[in-house]
């Protein structure tokens, strides 16, 4: 596995490069010739990245590079300028723009762009079965012959429908013969303005810039693509007079028939479109006259304004229903078996002499929290993963974000911001790093803040245990399950409304702003890749969770261990340093050990109950951590009452940010100031919510 | 000659035909980069439920829009 981000290939590997609109599964065809494990997920934007990779074709190696899905080359959006900046500057020796088959016409739009910029082009026409199941039949041939460039049609989740696309590019690279692409033409005025700028350009531009392309963009852009053209032509453009003068005349030119600014932008984009269609047209042929029909009954009964809201809320229990249901067997027998090789362990370990010391560290300080975290907390991670990524893959969550937007405008903010949040289910750093669909700054900044108030993956575990332990115990069986599962939806949806009310707060605060103009796409839905789901929830959720138990949870165990033993005038370091915090934690209806459970807890969100039973066991309490029944005793027995347990809730759900998405944050803003005001926001918000339900409860009882 | 409204005026099941966009900025660009020039056939597909934005079907893609943007863009028929 070597998805890199740099921009290095292998050394006498060739380069071939993936474009195409967003959701045409780009990535899917990219996984499939590289064998890796790129997310792939059912809507537009989930290649925030270049993702490279390495395949062999008849002894020719390649390098795939993974370009972030784009609408069009224009760099009207940081992935726009990322995808185009690639082709520019780092010339691969094919490039392969990948379409939809069923929206062909606006991938052609992209494919025709790309034609102009370099002549290396592959048009592949993807998810040629989904169009097969519309109805709608192509005619490669035909396309390619309007195109001039090498068509192939593909259906990217089948490993041999892509060696096609892979046997193409390799014979384009080996050819000698150099493409000539069809190129779109503007009109007599637009025409003439670029035959009288590029044959100056042609003195001076290497020779892989398409100087008509070059000629294009400076009457298209102006001095907004002056920037890029001269870090293209290594040279000061302002410092030619002949071309400068040029371009500024022809400009006038132009402007005086009517092209200048907005309208010569139109009258680019209607060219280009006109020309799509007509290839479409073309190559295309509808055998259903509704092929959409099944999609829209499905999207009435989504979004409705009946049933939108509650369909949405239904799947949401429904999923955690399962994931709390399904994690409660494998859960009971792990925890058996983990206490059955403790004792087999404590023998083995008696049996070699072991110091009490090391004994002590290794039974009660690693290997306890390491099997709480594999026993308690895997089997939902593992359970919930794969059914979230399964309506990822159906393309129910721009429908989320679809029926949300209204409310995320109320509070200036971006219905995107949806999406960014259920990604944060799965993973806060990953939703953090998904913010880059969003396109205004503000925006942006607002959901990357406010994403920590979606529980992970890593907090949904703590959540569900302490909801089962101290809100639903003594209910008859079915219904405990039942009963947690109804908290817990009204706790994710409390998470919710914090979120909209955290982002209307930075709206009049710290983010001032208007809501800027929203265009999302909603994608047809598509059958899920049932195999592929299971398989990457194994190698995502299970390996990386059991990686992270090792690298965070034994230190861990191991550090509170020593931090419980170790004594300073007779008080344990734990018991000092909890002490020291209970003061403030009893403010907050809490304790010491919980606050500094939590603070402790920065590397991974898992932790944090092992800790707290640690914490507790190592003060004295000598029962076995086994099932939640005799957890949720220690914890009773430490003073734990319901509203304690509601606190810890509260604090689970509102807290700092893991480290691992406080690194993600400083990446992707690159400012310590909102890394910080990241860290404070949420933590403020859960604290003042602990003082004031503690206070209140203590008001009335 | 039919009557010139906003995009934002039709109804779910409506088609009509754009004549102008006054929207300007990015927008306006992720509008041309999704094809809706003069003369693009849009049809109204689906409502939020709470009422805005709105989805529309634009040369085969399903692109939802708010009404702030959408009464920017004239259409007719």
């Amino acid at each position: 596995m070597s998805t890199k981000l740099n921009n290095k290939s292998k050394p006498g590997s060739k380069t071939i490069a993936l474009a195409g609109n967003p959701n045409v599964g780009k990535s899917t065809i990219f996984n499939n010739l590289t064998g890796m494990n790129q997310h792939t997920g059912n809507w537009p934007g989930k290649t925030v990245t270049t993702a490279r990779g390495f395949c062999r074709f008849e002894g020719g190696r390649y390098t795939l590079v993974d370009l972030p899905g784009t609408y069009s080359l224009t760099a009207n959006s940081p992935e726009e300028e990322v995808a185009r900046d690639y082709i520019l500057f780092h010339n691969p020796d094919a490039l392969v723009v990948v379409c939809d088959a069923s929206c062909l016409e606006r991938s052609l739009k992209l494919a025709l762009q790309a034609m102009e910029i370099t002549d290396n082009v592959i048009v592949c026409v993807n998810l040629l079965d989904e169009a097969a199941r519309k109805g709608i039949s192509l005619d490669i041939s035909a396309l390619s012959k309007s195109l001039s460039v090498p068509v192939v049609g593909t259906v990217g989740r089948k490993k041999n429908s892509v060696k096609d696309l892979i046997k193409a590019a390799d014979s384009l690279i080996n050819s000698k013969t150099p493409l000539i692409p069809f190129k779109v033409t503007y009109g007599d005025a637009l025409e003439q303005a670029i035959a009288a700028l590029e044959p100056d350009l042609k003195t001076i531009a290497p020779k892989t810039i398409n100087t008509r392309w070059l000629a294009l963009q400076l009457l298209e852009e102006g001095d907004a693509f002056l920037d890029t053209a001269n870090r293209l032509l290594s040279c000061d453009l302002s410092n030619i007079p002949e071309i400068s003068e040029k371009l500024a005349l022809t400009r006038a030119t132009l402007a005086q028939q009517g092209l200048s600014g907005d309208s010569l932008r139109d009258h680019i984009a209607q060219c280009l479109t006109l020309a799509a269609e007509k290839i479409a047209v073309k190559s295309t042929r509808y055998t259903k006259q509704d092929y959409n029909a099944m999609d829209r009954k499905i999207d009435k009964i989504l979004t409705s304004r009946l049933t939108g809201y509650p369909v949405m809320i239904a799947l949401l229990i429904f999923v955690f229903w399962l994931t709390i249901t399904g994690a409660n067997y494998p859960s009971e027998l792990l925890s058996s078996a983990f206490s059955n090789i403790e004792g087999r362990l404590s023998l083995f370990l008696q049996f070699i002499k072991t110091p009490k010391i090391l004994y002590e560290i290794i039974i009660f300080g690693i290997y306890r929290v390491l099997s709480f975290v594999i026993s308690v907390m895997l089997p939902p991670m593992a359970i919930f993963f794969p059914l979230f990524t399964l309506l990822e893959d159906l393309g129910y969550l721009p429908r989320v974000a679809f029926n949300l937007d209204k409310h995320f405008k109320k509070c200036s903010a971006c219905g995107k911001q949806a999406l960014t949040m259920c990604m944060g289910f799965g993973c806060n750093a990953a939703g953090v790093m998904g913010c880059r669909i969003i396109d205004s700054p503000r925006e942006r900044l607002i959901a990357i803040i406010t994403n920590n108030f979606v529980p992970c993956n890593g907090r949904f575990p703590t959540l569900i245990a302490l909801i089962a332990m101290f809100f639903a115990a003594g209910t008859p069986s079915p219904l405990d399950a039942l009963l947690t599962t109804l908290m817990l939806t009204g706790v994710i949806i409390f998470g919710i409304i914090i979120t909209f009310a955290a982002s209307k707060f930075l709206s009049l605060t710290f983010l001032k702003g208007m809501p800027s103009s929203f265009a999302l796409e909603l994608p047809p839905f598509r059958r899920p890749q049932l195999g592929k789901i299971l398989v990457r929830s194994v190698f995502d959720r299970i390996l990386f969770v059991l990686g992270r138990a090792a690298a965070v949870a034994a230190p861990a165990g191991l550090f509170i261990w020593t931090m419980a033993n170790v004594k300073i005038n007779g008080a344990t370091l734990l018991s000092l340093a909890s002490g020291l915090l209970d003061p403030f934690a009893r403010l907050l209806g809490i304790d010491g050990v919980i606050l500094l459970a939590f603070i402790l807890g920065l590397p991974a969100n898992e932790i944090v109950i092992p800790i707290i039973i640690m914490s507790y066991i190592s003060a004295g309490t000598i029962t076995e951590p086994g099932s939640l029944q005799t957890v949720r005793e220690i914890l009773v027995s430490n003073g734990w009452t319901p509203l304690t347990a509601a606190n810890t809730i509260l604090l689970c759900l509102m807290h700092w940010p893991c480290s691992t998405t406080l690194i993600t944050i400083k990446k992707e803003t690159g400012s310590l100031k909102w890394t910080v005001l990241s860290f404070i926001l949420p933590a403020i918000f859960g604290m003042t919510a602990c003082f004031v339900l503690t206070t209140l409860c203590r008001l009335i009882f | 000659m039919k009557d010139i409204k906003k995009l934002s005026d039709l109804k779910p099941g409506q088609k009509a035909k754009v004549t102008e966009l006054k929207s300007a900025g990015s927008i306006r660009r992720r509008l041309l980069d999704i094809g809706l020039i003069e003369g693009t056939e849009v049809e109204c597909l689906l409502t939020s439920p709470s009422g805005d934005p709105t989805a529309y079907l634009v040369r085969g893609a399903v692109i939802a829009i708010r009404s702030d943007e959408s009464s920017k863009i004239l259409v007719c028929g």
